[in-house]
């Protein structure tokens, strides 16, 4: 490791992805990410690497997607009304099944919304905000360092499961200076992709031509197709959920789940709540797909657990989830804002001590 | 114990370098930190504030509402923020361009013309500096070695200007100690 | 100007929030009075476009949509399609019309839809921070190209009145500058009678508007006039590039 550097979250995410070995950047500007897209303009330079700004985020999702389907690493950083726009190509990209690291700051929606912090992205960022049956593996940073480790962890798991990764912040991660380090062991070399990328028959040294697509007009040959990508999902499901759990060992008389910003300030909160004898449990996911799925339906299930509830930056979105895990074991609420107002640890406290018994 | 310190002042004040100083220094210290700046369309041409919080145990919510300090460079942030101040925190007020009250008798006050005085150095863009050496001298929240060492690292790549910033950082510890 | 010095009807009261020498504030001016003058405050919809001007609808007092980045010219499309006697104007930066929302601005000048666009050039992206447009001169420092814009990387900068007057439909297509009053008569001249041709439904109309961004440039409004003279306007040309008379 090495000294700890004080950084903005968008920088440092830009540098992480240096140090990860993806030297290929693509990107459009939009507060709150354009710190990154002006940083790599004078970093990727000096590396020797690829910055090039897109006319549109449709443009830039296409040219993430040609550059991994010929084998190189590429990500792209955007926020919420750009992702929406990148959207078609994550659908045909997770279809054709190329390795490509997305970064959503979000800012408030619908439509223009806010530039302020928000997590209204849940939902197309863990359902699919483009078409078709496909999934993004999400991870959710809390911290400007996690953001590091994860945009590093990123894009060994995208050509893992040869699929799109999404690093889903918010405004706060991005615009936030805190101390960062590098970890020399999330450094990676590429895997190798002579098997399907297009780098060239030459390059693979091959005579045989490789064909990046999505298309299949014969429904078995989709349906399978679909299956394939679905174990791939499933695998994701068994080998990569990441959570934290905070305060699980006592009694606890209320679960809290919650990510990202969010969760700093319920954690603030559960930790000053202990402080007055009342104790809170609490599940931070760092993956939101896949979900922790059974972690949180044990955790929910403990017999001093009154109830759950999903805190979250948007007007209920994971709650969903937290639901579908639950199974109407325990009551889950549902508390948050969505206007870029973050709430604070005293406002969270009062809405715990107000549910807490369900 | 945390520590936030709120600064605001102008745009173009200076107001987020001199947040980013302390919290470099603080991280030299070997403390966790954490920097969090006003962005969004009140940017433009209106106030401009950071946030540092710096403490001996990791940050927990980085969204403050009551700073313990205020650091503030002008008369709207002044009016804006003192009444969002911790009792017993600190509140300086650069005296040149706010009026020297804070109403606020539950906090400790002090009032200086940074402005002024780096007029008198030669340099108004020194103001932010003289603020933060008076700041820094007042509380104690970092040691003066450190800050000083966080400031000639900020100005590493402009090395003219760093006697004149030392200046700026003693004339303000001396106006605090007054 | 120069005539009129009280506040067109067309224009609220509110203050605007764009940066001392911004030109938004001149060119809404310039737009307002031809409404005021044509009386077609009451049958106008305007369209803001993503970009410092995206509160344009403060500022005009007539009905408003909000566009998407870029989308201006379908909203706009839409609007004329199914209610043809309204009088439709698209206001957009260089970012939001030649870069993101190039597409929809080709198509809706070659089908000749029949609206007014008002287009402001000032070389960058204004509300992001200042970073390169397609309109960025060759050399200029922006935050995403910190050396300079690099002709050899990006290309040259798009001149989207000469681009449109390319197109074989009928248009009325001329570039404008508000920088200096000597300019600012003739561009509003020229607003005038885009406005005329959609009122005659005449065909598609596009005035393109070499502006200052001062702060973005990193001058004063000053230094950021002689700037636009000495540069901007000799590579974008000021005159008529296209008139519905002539054939295409
Ligand atoms: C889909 C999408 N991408 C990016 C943005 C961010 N954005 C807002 S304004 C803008 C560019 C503004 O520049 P310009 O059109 O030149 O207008 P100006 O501000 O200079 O008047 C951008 C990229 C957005 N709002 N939506
Ligand atoms: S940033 Fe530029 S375009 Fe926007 S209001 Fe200021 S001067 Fe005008």
């Amino acid at each position: 490791m090495g000294k700890k550097i004080l950084m903005k979250g968008n920088e440092a995410i830009g540098e992480a992805a240096i140090r990860a070995g993806c030297l290929n950047y693509f990107a459009y500007p939009i507060t709150p990410q354009s710190e990154v897209a002006e940083y790599l303009s004078k970093r990727m330079p000096e590396v020797g690497g690829v910055f090039l700004q897109g006319e549109s985020e449709v443009a830039v999702g296409y040219m993430l997607f040609g550059a991994s389907a010929a084998g190189a690493r590429v990500f792209t950083t955007s926020s919420s009304p750009g992702v929406s726009l990148m959207s078609e190509a994550i659908s045909y990209i997770a279809g054709a099944q190329c390795p490509c690291v997305f970064v959503n700051i979000i800012r408030g929606g619908p439509g223009l919304g806010g530039i302020l912090p928000s997590q209204g992205d849940y939902f197309q960022s863990v359902k699919g905000g483009g078409h078709g049956d496909y999934r993004m593996l999400v991870m959710a940073p809390a911290s400007v360092q996690e953001a590091v480790e994860m945009m590093m962890m990123a894009f060994p798991l995208a050509e893992k499961y040869r699929n799109p990764v999404m690093i889903l912040g918010d405004g706060l991660i991005g615009q936030m200076m805190e101390p960062v380090e590098f970890p020399d062991d999330l450094r990676t070399e590429p895997t190798d992709k002579d098997a399907w990328a297009t780098n060239g028959m030459e390059t693979r040294g091959s005579d045989k031509r490789n064909l990046v697509k999505s298309l299949y007009l014969d429904p078995e040959m989709l349906n399978n197709h679909n299956l394939h990508l679905k174990a791939k999902y499933d695998q994701m499901r068994r080998e990569e959920v990441r959570y934290e759990p905070f305060n699980l060992d006592g009694d606890y008389r209320m679960l809290v789940i919650s990510y990202g910003t969010m969760s700093r300030v319920c954690k603030t909160a559960v930790e000053n709540l202990k402080a007055e004898g009342l104790e809170v449990g609490m599940i931070r996911p760092q993956t939101l797909f896949p979900f922790p799925e059974e972690e949180i339906r044990e955790a929910a299930g403990k017999e001093s657990c009154k109830s759950v509830i999903s805190i979250e930056m948007s007007m209920g979105q994971m709650v969903e989830d937290v639901e579908r895990c639950v199974r109407g074991r325990r009551p889950v609420t549902w508390y948050g804002k969505c206007g870029g107002e973050v709430p604070t640890p005293e406002e969270i406290m009062q809405v715990i001590k107000e549910r807490i018994d369900g | 114990m945390q520590h936030e310190v709120m600064f605001a002042g102008f745009g173009g004040q200076g107001i987020l370098m001199i947040g980013k100083i302390l919290a470099h220094a603080a991280l030299e210290e070997g403390r966790e930190v954490a920097w969090i700046p006003s962005y969004g369309p009140e940017m433009r041409g209106g106030t401009a504030y950071c946030l540092v919080a710096i403490s001996d145990r990791p940050i927990g919510s980085p969204i403050i509402k009551n700073p313990r300090h205020l650091v503030a460079m002008n008369r709207p942030s002044l009016e804006k923020f003192a009444a969002k101040v911790k009792p017993g925190g600190i509140i300086l007020i650069n005296s040149s361009l706010a009026p020297d009250k804070s109403g606020r008798p539950d906090v400790d006050e002090l009032a200086v013309p940074v402005t002024d005085i780096a007029k008198d150095l030669g340099s108004v863009r020194a103001a932010n500096i003289v603020a933060l050496g008076a700041f820094v001298a007042r509380s104690g929240i970092v040691s003066f070695e450190s800050i000083q060492a966080a400031v000639k690292e900020e100005f590493a790549e402009k090395q003219k200007l760093i006697p004149l910033e030392m200046e700026a950082l003693e004339k303000g510890r001396q106006a605090a100690a007054k | 100007m120069g005539k009129t010095f009280k506040k067109p009807e067309a224009l609220t009261d509110a203050h605007t929030h764009y940066c001392p020498g911004c030109t938004h504030g001149v060119i809404h001016r310039l737009v307002a009075e031809v409404i005021d003058e044509l009386g077609i405050r009451g049958r106008t919809v305007g369209i803001a476009p993503v970009g410092c001007a995206v509160l344009a609808y403060n500022y005009f007092n007539c009905d408003f949509q909000e566009a998407a980045h870029g989308r201006a010219p379908a909203m706009a499309t839409g609007i004329k399609r199914v209610r043809p006697d309204l009088m439709v104007f698209t206001y957009q930066g260089d970012g939001d019309l030649a870069s993101i929302g190039m597409g929809e601005i080709i198509h809706a000048a070659n089908r000749g839809e029949k609206f007014t666009t008002i287009f402001v050039n000032n070389a960058v992206y204004g509300m992001t921070g200042g970073q390169m447009a397609p309109t960025t001169m060759p050399g200029q420092r922006t935050t995403t190209s910190p050396m300079g814009r690099n002709v050899a990387d990006v290309g040259m900068p798009v001149q989207m009145a000469e681009l449109l007057s390319t197109l074989k439909t009928p248009g009325y297509i001329t570039r404008q500058s508000v920088i200096k009053p000597r300019y600012i008569t003739r561009a509003k001249k020229a607003i005038k009678r885009a406005f005329e041709y959609q009122m005659a439904g005449k065909c598609f109309s596009m005035v393109e508007v070499v502006s200052t961004c001062p702060t973005n440039w990193g001058m004063t409004p000053v230094e950021a006039v002689k700037w636009a003279e000495d540069t901007l306007l000799s590579y974008y040309q000021l005159g008529e590039f296209k008139t519905p008379e002539q054939e295409g």
